[in-house]
């Protein structure tokens, strides 16, 4: 077994240290570790998306990085892109469009769609559905994923235009 | 899903990453993205006691766009290759490669190196760079060495890369023609079922050259010099493209998998040679 080491990671703007073995999968460094629990373990085979978080500006999923790898990033969960006093546009149009049934993949799903947003504002539904194709919804309710995404981004948009 | 305990390092140059292949020899094994490594580790199908991370060593993602060459460092990610715009005017087949790669998350993290060097046959990136007639820049304890893309493969996982080098870039001339990667696959962050790599080029409304490479279909990507040389001088009627396939039919040697068994995929490897050859000849 190979020994633990020090390991430091900024976590939705928090400084993180710890000790961990490097084999450590960062969904269990956030979950277990940190108790940031919004990132899910669906598959834990880089196939679901479930796990997803935004690092350096990257969507990744945490199942599929060891936290050695991670050491000195930035990393952005579901929890740091809204809570229930503050909710991000994407939040709200998954709330008001049906965009969730079970909710499982959900912090994944709006993890991904946040960053697609940032690099795309005003995509098209094709776009939306190849952006957000490293994400599955078991409960297949994709339809209003979509929905729910092109609504947060004309909110976005008009926002956006509001305040310039 | 726990890999086994590995020793971990972060060297900040090639010159740290190559002394610690020398101490380590065959217990240390370099690292990309880790999209195709972590996985096997996760599933204990490879055990690495010493794990080289090359995100710190610089030099290796960037992407030069001549006139008559194009050089991809080999940290170069698909998601950065499918925002070059540069890239995609001069060589547009391989942002069509790359957008049917895994998925964007994926994408992020998937290099150009780790993709050519780990000699998986369900990667997309050698028989596109075969098609391509690419070359492949290796450093090691001997210094620098070239290795055409279309040497570079032995069999699966088994490549002219020595265990001591590290692939550090991807050279090739830049393509002519009209281009086309198709791939049949099962589901969005699938391997290939069948996939082509196809370059054309036409002269007065005839095939002047076609360079082919199929994905997936044997245990090392497959280089079709025959099914280019039977579209060479036709105007790609009915008779060249049956020539074509027939030609990379005999060149193929697909095993049965759970992507179906092997007439199916010869099937398939037909049917997605022709597609990617039209598609290309209309672009030609």
């Amino acid at each position: 077994m190979s020994k633990k080491q020090q390991y430091a990671l900024t976590v939705n703007g928090k400084q993180e240290e710890f000790l961990a073995e490097p084999r450590e999968l960062l969904i269990y460094t956030l979950r277990e570790r940190l108790n940031i629990t919004g990132p899910h373990i669906g598959c834990e085979t880089s196939h679901c998306g479930a796990c997803t978080v935004t690092i350096d500006g990257k969507s990744v999923k945490a199942c599929t990085m060891f936290v050695a790898q991670a050491d000195g990033k930035d990393i952005t969960t579901i929890e740091g892109i809204g809570g229930p006093d503050d909710l991000h546009p994407l939040q709200t149009a998954f709330k008001e469009h049906h965009g969730l049934q079970c909710g499982y993949c959900t912090p994944g799903m709006i993890t991904r769609a946040a960053k697609l947003l940032e690099e795309n504002p005003t995509p098209t539904e094709e776009e939306i559905r190849f952006g957000m194709a490293g994400n599955i919804c078991r409960c297949t309710g994709y339809q209003n994923i979509v929905k729910s995404i092109q609504a947060a981004a004309t909110e976005m948009s008009a926002a956006k235009e509001a305040a310039e | 899903m726990i890999p086994a305990a590995f020793e971990y390092y972060r060297p900040k140059d090639m010159a740290g990453v190559l002394s610690l292949l020398e101490e380590h020899g065959d217990d240390a094994r370099v690292m990309a993205g880790g999209h195709s490594l972590i996985p096997m580790m996760k599933l204990r199908m490879a055990e690495v006691p010493h794990l080289i991370d090359l995100q710190d060593v610089g030099g290796m993602t960037g992407i030069e766009v001549g006139t008559d060459t194009i050089r991809i460092g080999a940290m170069v990610t698909q998601a950065a290759i499918i925002d070059h715009a540069a890239l995609a005017v001069a060589a547009p087949i391989l942002r069509e490669a790359s957008l049917q790669i895994a998925d964007p998350q994926v994408r992020y993290m998937g290099t150009v190196g780790g993709n050519v060097a780990n000699g998986d046959p369900g990667n997309d990136m050698p028989g596109l760079m075969q098609c391509l007639d690419a070359t492949f820049v290796v450093v090691g304890p001997e210094g620098e060495r070239s290795i055409p893309a279309r040497d570079f493969y032995e069999a699966a996982y088994m490549t002219a890369r020595e265990d001591d080098e590290v692939l550090t870039a991807v050279t090739l001339p830049t393509p002519k023609g009209g281009h086309a990667y198709e791939k049949q696959k099962r589901k969005i962050g699938d391997y290939a079922t069948a996939a082509a790599a196809v370059q054309i080029v036409k002269e007065a409304g005839a095939c002047a050259s076609a360079s082919i490479a199929m994905t997936n279909l044997s245990d090392t990507p497959v280089f079709s010099e025959a099914a280019g040389a039977a579209l060479v001088g036709s105007t790609l009627d009915e008779a060249a493209l049956n020539a074509a396939v027939a030609a990379m039919l005999n060149d193929i040697d697909p095993s049965e998998d759970n992507r179906g068994p092997v007439a199916f995929k010869k099937h398939v490897a037909g049917v997605i040679l022709r597609r990617a050859v039209t598609r290309a000849w209309s672009r030609a």
